[in-house]
């Protein structure tokens, strides 16, 4: 324990000069890490984590200012570095893998060069034994057949993969540092798990990981250390067991809290307070709910708190007052179908002239005023049923009745007045609005009937309110708006024309947690105010589990396993229902054999 | 460098940013001059057609700025008087190969598979032609004159514009937010009117500038040619042809006409890109 750390960062702060002033980015952060220790930097986005990953790879951009009073690797000071020692520290040293593996391949590479670029350049390989050696570290960062796959290209590799084979050139030249940055974000369950159990045999074969994520099961599965970031302020820190079990910051706390879980019962999940961090005094203030005068006049500095850990809070540790949960009365589910999917199959014809099956004789019934969620990996079908419950594409076979009507049988012109009672809500909300309209104009143009345009703007504020937005926001751009607020803003769209359903299309997963835990909340108030059903589709079994009745769970385009959630859950039937739970990471309390459980099989997959 | 990452925003490209803006700001006064000549030119000169052989041939005198022309008369006054016809073929063509291109786009990208795929092929047959060799063909047809000038140039701008718009309106029919307005139940005219069109539109206008310029010089040159606004009407390019004749006598004679075509096509399209990049940096932002 006395030897160095690797990686000693303190005092280090990053502003970026705009148009507006001094963005004060990272703050007075502190960071050790040492050899085959796994050390998480976790915070919303926003939070100045990625920024802090970049300053630590001489990357953090022109405009940046990065001033530190210690910030040593190996021995080495950083700050004095040339650019062209920089270029010969990172890759060499520091590995960096990133969030978008399909961005960050070339995609007119073959992967195999890609890994061999990081050998080549820092002239670790010769000639010879190149292909060796790649092949050698594909097939160790868990690619399978990598004598075949070195040949492909990017677009040939599943995601999960090609998030491999970056990974498998971060290690190439065996840094004692690996950086990953949201590593596993875009990927879906089971192959998040793998990636995870590779980064961790990582760090157990001795190299140190920087892991930067905004999800906390995620952390929890990986590291030793975790500190958590606000405002780029490290507002705790300690070991991650400690941490997690136990959180002395209220933010950390509330970040636990908001995370939708898997087991147990479904549970109104907390709201959170909003808003921007304060400029004076504690940066979470404004949305925590022990603060009072003094956090909001001084900035609380680090106290130390049990052993090896820090927090910067006044009242670090104290019992929150419990959030005014909304004990309301369960929605009314009622006992007939309004959505009635029968054997509906959609085919495509792939470039290479085979027909792939999208989606193959699915079933179900989606009860008025019901949470059906459908879930299922990246390329299960679950999109392309919900583009045919919503009759944008028509199945090849099988039929979807609306209210017992036909509803994909008919022509568009048959169909056109009653779209009213379906509606969308998509992942990506403001690439759903017009760029070129309002938030007025985007919510107004789905309230039905015609009306003056004085009485219409009434009719938006009130939508607007019934979703928890100020109409303030009005005359706002959907573009301004923070990623809550513009998915608040589908939201209210989707209620205008008062529907029976709405298809709820991954409708949080690109928010914070925080944020994702509100509009959860939302979704279920409207649920049992408006009697809406949902048809909910996720990757994220968590949220499934927290916000549906009913769940169907769907694979190579056909349904495994239909039930209710708490039963499937509990007691899968289906085998892959079970492995997709399995690999789910967990946020457990006694952590230690839950870490090394879920051997994931790294051959014979895709 | 004292810490990794701190470079200082230095002070050239802040410049070099400033000296871009004033360039603009002044094509764009330019531009907005010709306009005014265009449309009121008696505000600037009097008497383009005053004949006085005693001046003929003359450089830049006092009374005549800019020199007299082979019958004596003033050639700024003709420059004033000229830039309506010039600008009429000019933007007037613009306009009119925009709607039409607009159309033609918008038909071939949301008409069905047959529909689109002719009017594609054939935008591709007229494209293959430089734009004055059609606009040649079609005068050809028609016959010399203003307005057969603007009709040509509009032929020959037209299946350019429709290429754009139908990749734009392809790309904004494929968009989420006309997949929104299709569930909310609105019918396919009121989609196309209020969601694809004017996405559409916006980036055609800053196209729509650039092109001024091209139609400009293809106005220009047709009338060099003799098959624009005919004698003794002042146009710019029917000046600098007669000029060639007594280029011997008189160069400043061909300079002016040549210095206001050029100029103005140069502030047109310099105003465009601004306007282009304006919008594209609005688009990432």
């Amino acid at each position: 324990m006395t030897e160095p750390p690797l990686l000693e960062v303190a005092g280090l702060s990053v502003d970026f000069a705009t148009r507006r002033g001094v963005v004060r980015a990272v703050r007075d952060v502190d960071l050790s890490l040492r050899a085959g220790e796994c050390l998480a930097v976790v915070g919303e986005s926003g939070s100045g984590k990625s920024v802090t990953a970049r300053a630590l790879l001489g990357l953090a951009g022109a405009g940046a200012r990065v001033r530190a009073r210690t910030l040593s690797f190996e021995g080495r000071d950083l700050r004095r570095l040339s650019g062209r020692e920089w270029r010969r520290l990172r890759g060499r040293r520091i590995g960096y893998v990133l969030q978008d593996a399909l961005t960050s391949l070339d995609p007119l590479r073959r992967v195999g060069h890609e890994v061999a670029e990081a050998l080549e350049v820092h002239g670790l390989a010769g000639r010879d034994d190149l292909d060796d050696q790649v092949i050698g570290l594909l097939a160790e960062a868990g690619v399978p057949d990598p004598d075949v796959r070195f040949l492909q290209y990017p677009h040939e590799l599943s995601g999960g993969l090609r998030q491999r084979a970056l990974i498998a050139s971060a290690i190439a030249a065996r840094p004692s540092l690996l950086i990953a940055d949201e590593p596993t974000t875009a990927l879906d369950v089971t192959v998040q798990a793998q990636v995870l159990d590779l980064l961790r045999a990582r760090a157990r074969a001795g190299t140190a990981v920087l892991l930067i994520s905004h999800d906390l099961a995620v952390v929890a599965r990986l590291a030793d250390h975790v500190a958590v970031l606000y405002a780029g302020l490290v507002v705790e820190r300690g070991p991650a067991d400690a941490l997690l079990r136990a959180p002395a910051h209220p933010y950390t706390a509330d970040l636990l809290a908001a995370v939708p879980a898997v087991d147990g019962p479904a549970r109104e999940l907390p709201l959170a307070r909003t808003g921007p961090p304060a400029a004076g005094g504690c940066p979470y203030a404004p949305r925590c709910a022990l603060a009072d005068d003094r956090c909001r006049a001084e900035p609380p500095p680090p106290v130390p708190y049990g052993p090896g850990r820090e927090v910067r809070c006044f009242h670090a540790g104290r019992e929150r007052p419990a959030p005014a949960s909304g004990a309301a009365a369960p929605p009314r589910v009622k006992d007939h179908a309004v959505v009635s999917v029968r054997g509906i199959t959609k085919r495509y014809r792939s470039p290479g002239g085979s027909w792939r099956t999208a989606v193959d004789d699915v079933s179900f019934d989606l009860r008025a005023g019901e949470a059906l969620g459908l879930v299922g990996e990246s390329g299960s079908g679950k999109s392309t049923t919900a583009r045919i419950v919503l009759a944008e594409i028509a199945p090849d076979a099988g039929t979807v009745l609306l209210d017992g009507e036909a509803w994909s049988a008919p022509r568009e012109r048959a169909r056109r007045a009653r779209r009213s009672r379906i509606q969308l809500v998509d992942q990506d909300p403001l690439s759903s609005f017009d760029p070129r309209f309002t938030v007025e104009r985007v919510v107004g143009e789905a309230v039905p009937g015609r009306m003056p345009r004085r009485l219409r703007r009434d009719r938006v504020a009130g939508l607007l309110a019934e979703v928890g937005l100020d109409d303030a926001l009005l005359d706002r751009r959907p573009a301004q708006l923070s990623g809550g607020q513009r998915q608040r803003v589908a939201i209210a769209r989707a209620l205008a024309p008062g529907p029976e359903v709405i298809v709820c299309d991954e409708p949080v997963s690109a928010l914070d947690v925080t944020v994702q835990a509100q509009i959860l909340a939302l979704l279920a108030r409207l649920r049992r105010e408006a009697g809406v059903a949902l048809l909910f589709i996720s990757h994220d079994l968590g949220v499934v589990r927290q916000v549906c009745d009913r769940v169907a769970v769907m694979k190579d385009g056909a349904l495994v396993e239909t039930g209710d959630v708490a039963d499937v859950f509990r007691a899968p039937r289906a085998a892959y229902t079970a492995e997709l739970l399995a690999a789910v990471p967990r946020i457990d309390v006694g952590r230690t054999a839950g870490r090394a459980a879920p051997a994931m099989n790294l051959e014979g997959l895709p | 460098m004292t810490a990794p990452g701190s470079y200082g925003v230095a002070a050239l490209p802040r410049l070099r940013v400033g000296a871009a803006q004033a360039g603009v700001a002044l094509a764009a006064a330019f531009f907005a001059l010709v306009c005014l000549a265009a449309l009121a030119p008696g505000l600037f000169a009097h008497g383009p057609d005053q004949v006085n052989p005693a001046l003929a041939l003359r450089g830049p005198m006092a009374g005549h700025p800019l020199g007299t022309d082979q019958l004596g008369r003033d050639v700024l006054a003709r420059l004033v008087f000229g830039a309506r016809p010039s600008l009429l073929v000019g933007v007037g063509s613009t306009l009119l190969a925009g709607l039409a291109g607009s159309a033609w786009g918008l038909l071939a990208a949301l008409g069905g598979r047959l529909v689109g795929e002719a009017a594609m092929r054939l935008a591709d047959v007229l494209l293959s032609f430089p734009a004055i060799l059609m606009a040649l063909l079609v005068v050809a047809v028609l016959g010399p004159g203003t307005r057969n000038a603007v009709l040509a140039i509009t032929v020959a701008l037209a299946p350019g514009f429709a290429r754009v718009v139908r990749a734009q309106a392809l790309v904004v029919r494929g968009s989420a937010y006309v997949r929104a307005a299709v569930n909310l139940g609105l019918t396919p005219a009121r989609i196309l009117l209020r969601h694809i069109a004017p996405n559409v539109v916006a980036p055609l206008l800053i196209l729509a500038t650039i092109n001024v310029g091209t139609a400009l010089i293809a106005g220009a040159s047709l009338s060099f040619l003799g098959l624009g606004p005919q004698p003794p009407a002042p146009e710019w390019g029917a000046m600098l042809a007669q000029a060639r004749d007594y280029l011997d006598a008189s160069w400043t004679l061909a300079l002016f006409p040549g210095a206001a075509i050029t100029l103005t096509v140069m502030s047109a399209t310099v105003v465009g890109r601004a306007l282009q990049a304006r919008y594209e940096g609005r688009e990432a932002g």
